[in-house]
Order: structure tokens, then sequence, then C-alpha cells
């Protein structure tokens, strides 16, 4: 699967299974009317084209789809990352003729620091802080699974509270075999707000702005995304801890993927065309936006 | 550098007090000298530091990189600094090195470092520097460091940090310089406390409570001198052993803008008073408003043309030094007979003396305060003719008992969310008035508030806010606001201005938020005709056309 384009609405869908899995807890049973699941690196026919699907390093059962036709291979990157993240496979370079990237953070002012770094500055700040709740904006799909995960990796076994949006993609993620300890619900009494003095709470960033945060003892608000690199952004939402977390390629692993693979020509879709397909002239190699109606906007 | 850096990334984003204080303290505690003396002075604005141009940056940035990419890049972020600290690569080679480089390391540097070396040495330390580092320090050389924190909140943080009384700290400020080494040896308890070579310091301000409910019931109004309240703002005025200087409250020293003022110091001592525009009372020429004050106010310098339109002068409360001699612990009996006697021998375009207001009952007292003689008047302060100067806020020597603040009915226009325990709450309101534009009645916003209501009354206007949504601009919500639909609010404010940053044209002091009147429809609420009558005096008038762009 091509992450951006998994919507409900499909008749057919072919996808890894875990992606079949996760459209099924989010769209219903009846999210298509076939489906047909990919083993990743295993080759399929349909018609002329020859089909393979590889991993993309995005979230859970994400994909790249490499298709074949009269011995030209094209590559459809989808979403991607080239990071470690405890919670999907790497992504697989595979050789091609035409790449088509995204390019979410195609801009040279991307430069995502480390991830544990990332999860130093929150861990500082509960000793800091012990008597906030400390409240992470995370997606639902992906996200906030890493950032439980790499908190874990540092050794963070305290319980940490989730948002209702989450329970069933993390209780998924789980059944994977991706262990993200003691989770435990985001609701309790009003009574005994203060039991979340220095917990975590994982939610989906809409949730922050609404009500249900309401719950908390004196909140920090916190948001895990690339966007949060540049300050004004986060200034902006409001949020008092910015989390420069991504699940998309930043500047340096975009121009690396495209030099390692060294495709034949470039197409550029899903974000800041412009600086990718420049920087791909510089290099020599050929390169030209793509624009995709209506999947433009600045999910994360 | 890294620890500062991400200091100030925390220091920016947080809007509580106690959480910026909280965040500086820990880092005072934990950082080592020199460095944490550089970072006070970055933060309190006391370093100095050859600026580095613009220029020169981007000259930099274009040595590396692609003149497209990078204006694509800038485009994107808006601030040449940032922009900059995001897109730089440093090489391969020196990558390896970054461990961190301290910020004693970078401004000793910098200091040493010739003006034609200036460029490379930019560079190597960009190179060497990880992002958020390269931003701080980028922010540094270009003096463009803003970080939304007083002098006043970092020299609490110290206080905080060394267990000392923040008069402590305000009293030794100034004889100390960056990077501050005996301060925090004092606050760490390795040292004793600083010993101050310049004698001109500033002394913590004695500070009124405000008269409450039951107050003046069991005090005799004999034991007690009134003075009027001036809208001007409180100053220490030090001429000691040739060094002059004139501190605000807090102790910030402002001498830099008000060369007349120290000119015509031609006594020694310590003197407390009022920061005026205007003339003296000792050359009959009116005292002009607050706003006229606000053009003198915030400046490092100040032109002849601003001296001449604008001449400033003290009108003296007390002293606290009369030549070397302390007179703190006399009573503001004795203080108020020395004062006077020196104001009577000082310049009179730039002394006068509070006059006391003569009274025999707290009723008499009360009229007074209703109906004061002068706009630049906002309210009454009450002294102990026995009490001595004591620094800090305690209740019973000093009250202050303000003018009633003025009011008007306002609709309710845009909503944004607060911060802290109130960012789930629509907590910041743009209000407006009415006024005829193209012959109808519309709404023209005339203030903001985000205070004044209390919790209960919160939920009301937030629940409000989110069910009566027009449209979103990012944070801000627009509110339906029609003659017969919307949300009227009281607001009480402290005094009104012409403005030409504002649409409305007027801009209030203080503006809060203190009734909610459900009882009242949008079309009862006040018109701008309304607002611009309360204006009114003839100074105010007068500072119109003079008012900034």
């Amino acid at each position: 699967m091509v992450t951006p384009i998994t919507r409900a609405g499909h008749t057919h869908v072919m996808a890894t299974r875990e992606t079949l899995d996760i459209m099924r807890i989010r769209y219903g049973d009846a999210f298509c009317t076939s489906t047909q699941e990919a083993i990743l690196g295993a080759s399929t026919s349909i018609g002329d084209v020859t089909v393979s699907f590889h991993p993309a390093g995005h979230v859970l059962g994400s994909a790249q789809i490499a298709v074949e036709a009269n011995g030209t291979h094209i590559v459809v990157s989808g979403d991607y990352k080239r990071r470690h993240d405890p919670t999907c496979l790497s992504f697989a370079p595979v050789a091609c003729d035409v790449f088509i990237t995204e390019a979410t953070f195609g801009l040279p002012v991307f430069h995502h620091p480390d991830d544990r770094s990332e999860i130093v500055k929150l861990l500082t700040s509960l000793k800091q802080f012990p008597e906030r709740a400390h409240l992470v904006g995370a997606y639902s799909l992906g996200k906030a699974q890493r950032i439980i995960a790499l908190m874990r990796e540092t050794g963070y076994d305290a319980p940490i509270f989730i948002h209702g949006a989450l329970a069933r993609l993390c209780d998924y993620y789980e059944s994977e075999g991706i262990e993200l300890g003691d989770l435990r619900p985001a609701t309790i009494d009003a009574k005994d707000k203060q039991s979340f003095a220095g917990a975590v709470v994982v939610g989906p960033p809409s949730a922050f702005a609404d009500k249900w945060a309401r719950r908390f003892p004196d909140p920090i608000p916190i948001f895990a995304s690339g966007w949060m690199l540049v300050r004004q952004r986060a200034k902006q939402r409001g949020v008092e801890l910015p989390m420069i977390i991504s699940d998309h390629c930043d500047w340096p692993e975009l121009t690396e993927t495209i030099r390692e693979i060294n495709p034949g020509q470039v197409w550029v879709t899903h974000g800041r065309e412009e600086a990718l397909v420049r920087w791909c002239e510089l290099q020599g190699i050929a390169a030209r936006p793509l624009h995709l109606v209506g999947y433009d906007d600045e999910g994360e | 550098m890294r620890p500062f850096a991400e200091l100030l990334d925390r220091l920016v984003l947080t809007p509580q007090r106690n959480a910026k204080i909280k965040l500086m303290a820990d880092y005072f505690r934990a950082a080592p000298d020199p460095d944490r003396g550089y970072a006070l002075a970055a933060i309190a604005g006391t370093l100095t530091l050859k600026i580095v141009k613009p220029n020169v940056l981007r000259q930099l940035v274009l040595e590396r990189m692609d003149e497209v990419l990078f204006r694509y890049s800038y485009d994107y972020v808006g601030d040449l600094a940032e922009t900059i600290s995001l897109v730089w690569e440093p090489p391969a080679e020196s990558q390896a090195a970054i461990g961190d480089l301290a910020l004693g390391a970078v401004m000793h540097q910098l200091e040493t470092a010739g003006r034609a070396n200036v460029h490379g040495l930019v560079r190597d330390l960009l190179d060497q520097l990880e992002g958020s580092s390269r931003f701080a320090f980028l922010k540094l050389i270009t003096g463009g460091l803003r970080i939304g924190v007083s002098a006043r909140l970092v020299k609490q943080a110290l206080a905080d940090m060394g267990n000392v009384d923040i008069t402590e700290i305000e009293t030794l400020w100034h004889g100390l310089s960056p990077p501050y080494i005996p301060l925090f040896q004092w606050l760490d308890g390795t040292a004793g406390k600083p010993e101050l070579d310049m004698p001109a310091v500033f002394h913590a301000v004695m500070l009124a409570t405000p008269v409450g409910d039951n107050d003046l019931a069991s005090l005799d109004p004999k034991d007690f001198a009134a003075e009027w309240k001036w809208d001007g703002i409180r100053v220490q005025l030090a001429n000691l052993a040739g060094t002059r200087r004139l501190y605000s409250r807090s102790g910030d020293d402002i001498s830099g803008a008000f060369p007349d003022i120290l000119e015509a110091a031609n006594f020694e001592g310590i003197i407390d008073g009022e920061l005026l525009v205007g003339g003296t009372m000792r050359t009959n020429h009116a005292t002009r408003t607050f706003s006229d004050l606000q053009q003198r106010l915030n400046r490092k310098t100040v032109t002849r043309k601003m001296l001449e339109e604008y001449p400033a002068f003290i009108r003296g409360y007390d002293l606290l030094f009369s030549g070397g001699r302390d007179m703190r612990p006399e009573s503001f009996l004795t203080r108020r007979g020395a004062l006077s006697a020196l104001i009577e021998k000082a310049a009179p375009s730039h002394f006068d003396l509070s006059p006391l207001v003569p009274f025999s009952s707290w009723e008499e007292l009360d009229r007074l305060r209703k109906d004061p003689p002068d706009p630049v008047i906002e309210g009454i302060m009450l002294k102990r003719l026995d009490s001595p100067y004591t620094s800090g806020r305690s209740k019973g020597p000093w009250f202050k008992w303000k003018r009633e603040p003025y009011n008007v009915d306002a609709v309710l226009m845009y909503a944004q969310r607060g911060h802290g325990k109130r960012s789930s709450y629509y907590s910041d309101f743009t209000f407006g008035v009415w006024t005829q534009s193209d012959g109808k009645d519309v709404l023209v916003p005339v203030g903001k508030a985000y205070f004044g209501f209390t919790d209960a009354e919160l939920e009301v206007l937030d629940r409000y806010v989110r069910n009566n949504t027009i449209e979103r601009f990012g944070p801000v919500r627009s509110i339906r606001a029609e003659a017969d639909h919307g949300f009227v609010v009281e607001v009480a404010f402290e005094g009104i201005n012409f403005s030409s940053r504002h649409k409305s044209g007027v801009a209030m002091r203080f503006p809060r938020i203190s009734r909610l009147r459900t009882d009242k429809l949008p079309r009862d609420a006040d018109r701008l005709e309304t607002l611009l009558a309360m204006i009114g005096s003839p100074d105010s008038a007068l500072a119109a056309p003079a008012e900034p762009k």
C-alpha cells in the first residue's frame, strides 16, 4: 500500500496483511469489495504488469510498490523514512528507472534531530515538572505507537495513558508483537485529577485543544511531529514542548535515498516538489513534479 | 552551548511565569561558570557583542548552498537566523568534533576575534554547533534574541536559585557585570555576598497594598498623610560620588533615555518619585498623560526633538539617602522634610514635590479620590507618618486607593485559546463597540482581555465561543456578533487614549472583563463615541497627532 491513498471507498484493495488489518480497524469490515494480500518481496502479475511490495519504513505495514512493464521499472515510494523505528520494518531500496518519491519535508530546512534526543527532552521535563501532566499529541496510526516504543526503549516503564482513539490500534500493534508496555485509558473521574500529575498521556493532536484535555492537572502541551522543527509552527499551535519526530524522510534522507537508488528519473509528489526537483537538476538527475489532486495536505 | 540553546527554546514556548523561573533556576544551578553568567547576560540584555550583519550570514550560507534552494527555505521559515540554523550542514569531517562547544568558549572567541576574522569565525562556529545551538548563536550575534523574559523574572530565578530575597539581587545588579562570577559563587554558597564599588546602586522600593473593604475602619486618619497617586512610572534617582543613575521600580537602568533628568540632578543622594512628562507644578505647566510619557520610555537614546516635545521631570515622593546618609530608618515626616528642602534647591523644570492632600476623615478623602483635580491622577496614596522606608510590599505602612475604573459594555468578537491551564479554553477575547460605517452600524474592535472573569464565568464564555463560531483563522475563532445575537461583557479599564495603531483609533489601559452581561443584547452595548468622550482631557487631545505610526 501507499499510505496516503489508503482511504475507504475503493473497490479492490491490494495491500500488505497489516495494512488490510489496519483498514479494517479504521473503516470497518466493509471498507472495500475485495482484498488481496501482498507478500513483501513477492511478485504478482496483473495483466501485462508485474507488481511487488517492499517495506517503506513509514508505519506498520507500509510498503512501496514496484511496477514492471515492458522492461521499465517504476517504484512508488509512498510515505517513507530511513530511520530506526521499533514499530515497523525498515525501508528497502529497490533499483528502478523511475522513482516516485514523496516530499512532505522536501526543503533543506528539514534536518530532523536524533529521535533519542527528543525523547530525552520529554524525560527531562517529567523530572523538572513532576506535578504536571505531559500531554503528547501524536497521530493515532504509527506515531503514537512509535513514541511509546521509543520511550520503552529508554527504560521508561511507568504506565502510559492513552486517549480512546488510540486503543484499538495500540492493541493491534501489540498483537503483532510490538511491545508497548503498560498502557492505560486516560479516563478517570474528576476527583482523581491529581493521579495524572507527572504522567505521560498520548492522544491525537486534535484532542488537546478539546475539552477532553481539561481533566489533567496543569498540562504541558507537547506535539510529536516533524513540523515542530520550525519554531513558529510550535508557537502557533500553543505547543510548549515540541518533539521533532517524524514518520517521513527529512531532507538528507530524501536526497540520500535518491543518490542510493540512482534512478533514471525522479518524480516528486506529495509535499514540496519544487525544492527536491531543483536539487535533482543540480545533481544532473532528470526530475519533475507530479501533482496528485487532493493529496497536498500537511498530514504527518 | 546546547543547554543554553535548550533553555531558550523552552523559555520562548513557555507562557507560565513560574515555569519560566523554574527553567532558568534549574539551568543556573546546573551550568558551570562562566557559561551561566553569559546566559544570564543574554537573557537580561546586558551582553555586549559585536553585531554581525545579516548580509555576512547570507554570504556564508550561499558559499555552501544553491541560492534557489536557500530562497525556498527562507520563504518557508521567514526568519533569517532560523533558516540558516536549519539549513546549515557542517562538512562531514567536523561533525565528528561535535561534543558541545561551551557558551563561554564561544563568547571568548567572539570577544578576541579581530573584525577581519569575523566571517571565518562565524563559519567555524556554525560548523561546530548542532541545530538549536546554531539558532541561539545566530540570534546572539545578530542581536535578535527575543525570549519574553523580563529582567525582573530572571532576577527572581536567581533569587530562587540561591534562596535569597529578590531585593538583594536588585540591589547588587547594577554593580555587577557579565559573566557575573562573584554573584553565582555567592548564590552557590561558595563565597560571600559580593562587595560593590559603585555607590549609586538601586535600592528595592517600598510598595503599597490596596485599600481593602474594612481596612480603613480601624485606622485613624490623623496617623496618615495622603498624596495623589500620579499616573507615570515610579523611579529611583541616584547621584552619589560622581555616578548618576535612573532606575525603574524593578531596578532596570533607564538612564539612557533621560539625560535631561540626570543632568539636572544637582543634589547628592537617592530620591524616590514619579517620572512624568510635561511641566512641574513649580513652573505652572500641566502634567501630561501616561501616553505622552510612553514616547520617552523603552529607548536606549533620545533625540533633542524628543527632549523638547516631551520634557520629563520627577515628582518627588521620598528620600532614601541624603548625601551618603541613609534616611530609610527615619519616619516619613522626617524624610519628607529633608526631601522638601532638597527639591527647593533643585532645578524647578525637572523636580517638584508631590503635594500632600489635606483631609480630616476617610469619607472626605473618598470624595477627593473619586473626583481628583487633575486627569493624570489615578488615586490616593496613604502613608503612615511614623513609617520608616522598608523595601517590598508589607501591609500597614502604605496603602494605595485607586480611582474607580472606567466601564463600557462591549460585544465579544474574536476568541483565542489560552495557555497552560487554559489551553483547552477560549480565554483571550477581542471585544468591540458600535460605530457608523457607510451609514450602517458595525462593530469595531477596541481591545483585548484575558482576565477579570471567574473560572465559572470562563466556562460560560468558552461554551458560548464553541457554540457560536462563525469562522476560524488558525488559533482564532470569529464569534457570532449581531445586534440581536451575541455576547455582551462589561469591560473595566484604567484609562483610554488615542492610538493610530488600532483600527478604532483608541487604546485602553489594563482592560479586563469585569462582568458578563447576559442580560443585555449586543444592540445595547456602548458606542465608539462614548469611548472617545472618555478621552476628553486637553492633554490627551494634544498627544493625538504625535502618536507614532
